[in-house]
């Protein structure tokens, strides 16, 4: 079996805002990503976890281009070429690279626009990008609708006549209509129901086998995670906590805060619930994070190391990454 | 005796049955969940009950009473006497529900002011310890604190305290975890429990998520599109489902699907105000419809505690 093609590169990816603290006060520093290192495979998922607050949608933002990281590399597979580094790329490599990096959000109510019929919705990033004629994108947008399980002769609705799931089937349509390489998904289903959340999940998974699209799946249900992922990449405040393929994370979560995640989802079945172990506390205030280690105040394992000195992202093997002092001592 | 006792409860919004005939019972010092979809009525069930519907909503009931008081005869001072007192509620969003321009000590002393009064010192002094009932740390400072100075989860904390303020004896929570993360909500549901068993408060919790409901709830209530399909205790639900559409709900669940590609997804939506089926509300979705189903309404069927409205209900053979 050949390498699968990596299609997406992030090299210690940092985002840090200057925010304001008041009049003639000097601005704050937020790092609301800092140092993040990844790569993603065509055809593979990527679930990105973590409270709010913690660079998830930072990180989103990066990586469809919409900001500009202020540190770090992010390199994207084009056009068959080498891969390109965003953060040095000129206007026209950048507007072709923006082709391959698509988004679906959370809300699809908000992401559409209620003026314009779908057929429009769909039809314009070939209008912007592609110099197919008008007969030939509408085509293509009724295709797509087709594809996504939406009768393709409702293409000249408004997005008020569907329901959520459908509206987040056109969302997707839209994000897959220049066939991307990477699709980011936010939260995509935690605004469904859950009849409706499995019917556009289980269209998420069909879409990917067909066209080998990769997936960067943003979640805060681990259980649509243990679903979908094949790679799960837990952050907190703006750095990455664990790395870890699906199964090895779910089976044996190394880090003390994904094992507090674990443990915090509620489960249906009695003998899959962990040990309630509560994590206390909130998410510290990424305006001024706790020294050392960010997530010591709320550790159980934390020890006086753990205070002072930053953990680095340690291989353990078997693609698992941990940041914590402790991780051999814990087991 | 049960404490809430709720028979044939429909809210009408013109054309549009919101909730219809929905019976309910909750014991002292129980834990019941209400689940379902958008759309189901298990939020507008929850306002009908604390009187909270507004013009041009209709409510009706056979019978509403709360500890053998009759709430649809009793003056509506009454009653309002009785609502915020012994009958509290808290709602999903904890952001919205307080009042902004205003301190948490000023909106938790209104509360015990209006029901109980009492020297200002004295209503500080309730509030404060509240605030520690509901292990908010450093609560000395956070009574001064507004609204917008707290994170969502301290919110819903001041939300709680208010809620048990005058110890009520019946709390209904509204989806009370759904906008907080999931460490936040483990430790909400976590303080819910604690002050239900402490104060052999009875609660009626609302929520979409049945992870919840199968860990903290004694016994569940599945809505759909108005109507309750299904009662019954807590691991009989999850063990054996009755009817098709908790079946269905349960087997959409990601958690039941783990090892699989395809979740087993239900087909089509809750049906809207106006394109209600004639017979079963189900009908059009369900994977063991008959031509009964199709014509007839079932009605809530069955032994007390474990009712189904169905026709054929599931036999713990096929589930």
């Amino acid at each position: 079996m050949s390498e699968p093609t990596v299609v997406l590169e992030s090299q210690a990816l940092a985002k840090h805002y200057a925010v304001s603290t008041g009049f003639l006060k000097p601005k704050a520093r937020v790092r609301a990503l800092d140092g993040v290192s990844f790569t993603l495979a065509a055809g593979r998922t990527l679930a990105v976890v973590g409270e709010s607050g913690c660079g998830k949608s930072t990180l989103a933002r990066q990586l469809t281009m919409i900001e500009a990281p202020t540190g770090g590399a992010l390199l994207l597979a084009h056009a068959g070429a080498a891969r390109a580094d965003v953060t040095h790329a000129d206007a026209a490599l950048k507007q072709q690279l923006r082709r391959q990096v698509q988004m679906v959000f959370q809300n699809p109510f908000a992401s559409l626009n209620p003026r314009k019929k779908i057929a429009h919705a769909l039809e314009e990033p070939l209008a912007i990008n592609t110099d197919l004629s008008k007969a030939a994108r509408g085509e293509k947008a009724r295709a797509m609708m087709a594809r996504v399980g939406l009768r393709p002769e409702h293409d000249a609705r408004y997005p008020h006549m569907f329901s959520g799931g459908q509206r987040q089937r056109i969302a997707i349509a839209r994000a897959l209509m220049l066939a991307p390489a990477i699709v980011v998904l936010d939260e995509p289903v935690s605004a469904l129901d859950v009849s409706i959340q499995a019917q556009v999940l289980n269209l998420l998974m069909d879409l990917q086998d067909e066209t080998r699209v990769a997936y960067v799946f943003i979640s805060h249900n681990l259980a649509v995670v243990e679903l979908i992922a094949d790679d799960v990449l837990v952050m907190y405040l703006g750095k990455i906590v664990e790395h870890s393929p699906k199964a090895a994370l779910f089976a044996s979560p190394r880090h003390p805060y994904t094992r507090a995640l674990l443990a915090s989802t509620p489960r249906i079945a009695v003998d899959a619930r962990r040990q309630r172990q509560v994590p206390i506390g909130e998410l510290p205030s990424p305006l001024n994070p706790p020294s050392g280690c960010a997530f010591h105040p709320r550790c159980p394992f934390a020890v006086e190391r753990c205070r002072i000195e930053v953990p680095a992202l340690e291989d353990l093997g078997g693609g698992q990454r941990i940041a914590c002092h402790r991780v051999h001592e814990i087991g | 005796m049960a404490l809430l006792e709720v028979q044939d409860l429909g809210v009408e919004f013109g054309a549009l049955r919101a909730v219809d005939n929905v019976s309910l019972h909750v014991d002292a010092g129980e834990v019941l969940g209400i689940v379902g979809e958008s759309g189901s009525g298990k939020s507008v069930t929850a306002l009908a009950l604390m009187g909270l519907i507004d013009e041009p909503g209709r409510v009706h009931a056979q019978r509403l009473s709360f500890d053998g008081r009759d709430l649809l005869a009793m003056p509506l001072k009454e009653r309002r006497g009785l609502l915020g007192k012994d009958i509290a509620m808290i709602f999903q969003d904890p952001m919205a529900s307080l009042n902004p321009c205003f301190t948490v000590e000023f909106q938790l002393v209104e509360t015990l002011r209006i029901h109980e009064g009492g020297s200002r010192k004295a209503l500080r002094a309730r509030a404060l310890e509240l605030l520690k009932q509901v292990e908010i740390p450093d609560a000395e400072r956070r009574l001064s604190a507004y609204p917008h100075q707290l994170s969502g989860g301290m919110s819903q904390r001041v939300m709680v305290a208010m809620a048990i303020a005058c110890n009520p004896r019946l709390l209904i929570a509204d989806e009370p975890t759904t906008a907080l993360d999931v460490t936040i909500q483990a430790q909400m549901l976590a303080l819910l429990i604690k002050l239900q068993r402490e104060r052999g408060m009875a609660l009626v919790l609302i929520t979409h998520d049945l992870g919840v409901v199968a860990e903290v709830a004694q016994r569940v209530l599945v809505m759909y599109a108005g109507q309750v399909v299904e009662t019954a205790r807590v691991p009989d639900l999850f063990d054996a489902p009755r009817h098709p559409y908790t079946e269905a709900l349960l087997a959409a669940l990601p958690e039941h699907n783990t090892g699989t590609r395809r979740l087993r997804s239900m087909a089509g939506m809750v049906p809207g105000a106006f394109d209600r089926p004639s017979g079963c509300l189900l009908a059009p979705r369900c994977a063991y419809v008959e031509p009964r189903c199709r014509s007839e309404r079932p009605a809530l069927d069955g032994d007390i505690g474990a009712q189904a409205r169905c026709f054929f209900p599931l036999t713990q053979v096929s589930a």
